[in-house]
């Protein structure tokens, strides 16, 4: 998908129409190594731009999801409850975390594409 | 790579830390722990002298065995936790990488007259882990494979000359391989030949003695736990304990013997989170009243029952397996229940285990 926004925090966001998908990088989950374990926000709860939302323990350490925008969630990948490991094998297809409503789609605007994501995670090596 | 006790250590290899731990329980892995401390002790009186300082049964141990043992401290604290081996000239020790320099000088501080304190800086340590291990270092030492457990060899392989002993920190059958540091390299290039072996790093060593109910100095055990109280009496032999032919005589021992009688006002237990949660060190746990009851000392991922897992102190009367308590994770209350160790079952080699015949 070519049209992702990044954080600097290592989540992608994915906008359609007012709804945005939300999951790791490629990069995060690679750096945490096997994942075991991810909490998921409630459905229906409000989060804020910059709020931890969700909870991941890999085999190495434990980490913060952010969320890259204001809104509504709406919808949670159940399937990483038990299958935590999609996040390593696919982290941004099946590996989604959760979809918010979002009050206001130009919160992405300010976010990395792809190339300056790229560039971003070339600095920290 | 982690910077480890001084030494840069791989963390894990290319297949991940889950893999490298599945395939030491279904095959064989090999690790380097040569940041481990070696050191060998030679003289006559040798195992007196070491008597006074662990309260292990060093001067009957037999010639080819090896014991598990601790530096005790002046209060019944762990220095620090140890593998003693009693090889025909000399009682050979494997002690922590990160306390080896301590213990290195109270060893060196105790060696006078016709003692001989030799630090084996120079030697590598391999160890080979899983139920494939001993069919593997077989076809290299033949004979090999009928090393009890806690049995120790000084044999040649390919030429190299190896301390063997069969032990290791998995609760797999295996063996720790010492050689010199020049043909460490060799000898695991050997070893890793074997299709049935791969590497294996810190990561999966960690959640195998997890599993395995293994402490770790630093962790689960320090100065700050006493041997009974981490569960570890099974090691102090009748011979040390109060009523005993040589009863007493090493650091702490008034604390420690009393322990074992009274019993310790806290103890080591398994701690079995109900959810898919793990549960990190120094986590506090609660009574079902929110009274702090103890802390986890080592917590993760238990690959191989697929569920998190942990070890604690907890107070005397919250360590019956089945109590129910909660950890404190992220300021919730997760449900915990306190379960007995290992979680995973020890798989030592028994010769007796083989020898029953075949119905």
């Amino acid at each position: 998908m070519s049209n992702l926004k990044y954080t600097t925090d290592h989540e992608w966001a994915h906008l359609e129409g007012d709804v945005v998908t939300v999951g790791i990088t490629d990069y995060a989950q690679d750096q945490l190594g096997e994942l075991v374990y991810v909490e998921l926000p409630q459905s229906g709860s409000e989060v804020s731009a910059g709020q931890e939302v969700a909870v991941i323990e890999s085999v190495k350490a434990a980490g913060d999801v952010k969320s890259p925008v204001n809104g509504t969630v709406i919808e949670i990948n159940q399937v990483l409850n038990d299958e935590p490991e999609k996040v390593n094998e696919d982290p941004t297809g099946a590996g989604w975390f959760y979809r918010v409503r979002v009050t206001s789609p130009s919160d992405l605007d300010e976010m990395m594409d792809e190339s300056a994501y790229q560039a971003y995670i070339a600095t920290l090596d | 790579m982690v910077p480890f006790a001084g030494y840069e250590m791989p963390v894990h290899y290319a297949p991940g830390i889950l893999a490298e731990h599945r395939q030491v329980r279904a095959s064989a892995g090999l690790f380097d722990v040569s940041h481990m401390g070696q050191a060998r002790v030679l003289g006559s009186n040798a195992g007196q002298v070491l008597e006074t300082v662990l309260p292990a049964n060093l001067l009957e141990l037999d010639v080819g065995l090896q014991r598990y043992s601790f530096f005790t401290d002046a209060n019944g604290g762990i220095l620090d936790d140890l593998m003693v081996a009693r090889l025909p000239d000399s009682y050979h020790l494997v002690v922590n990488a990160s306390n080896k320099t301590d213990d290195f000088l109270l060893l060196e501080s105790l060696c006078k007259d016709n003692i001989e304190f030799r630090a084996l800086t120079d030697h590598a340590l391999l160890a080979l882990q899983g139920p494939q291990a001993s069919a593997v270092l077989e076809t290299l030492a033949p004979g090999i494979n009928a090393l009890p457990f806690m049995g120790v060899q000084q044999v040649s392989l390919k030429g190299l000359t190896c301390t063997i002993t069969r032990s290791g920190y998995t609760g797999e059958d295996g063996y720790e391989i010492s050689v010199a540091a020049e043909n460490a390299l060799a000898l695991a290039s050997t070893l890793l030949e074997s299709p049935k072996v791969t590497p294996a790093g810190l990561g999966a060593r960690d959640s195998l003695r997890l599993e395995a109910g293994l402490c770790l100095h630093g962790n689960d055990i320090g100065p700050d736990t006493s041997p009974v109280e981490a569960g570890l009496q099974w090691a102090i032999p009748q011979c040390r304990r109060k009523g005993g032919s040589r009863s007493g005589g090493f650091p702490g021992a008034d604390r420690i013997l009393s322990e074992i009688e009274h019993g310790p006002v806290r103890k080591r237990v398994g701690i079995c989170p109900q959810g898919r949660a793990p549960v990190r060190a120094h986590t506090s746990l609660l009574a079902p009243n929110g009274s702090s009851v103890g802390e986890v000392t080592s917590g993760g991922f238990g690959p191989s029952i697929n569920a998190p897992v942990a070890m604690a102190y907890v107070a005397r009367e919250f360590s019956t397996p089945g109590t129910a308590l909660q950890a404190v994770v992220r300021n919730r209350p997760l449900p915990v229940q306190v379960c007995p160790l290992p979680f995973v079952p020890h798989r030592y080699y028994s010769p007796k285990t083989l020898r029953r015949p075949l119905s």
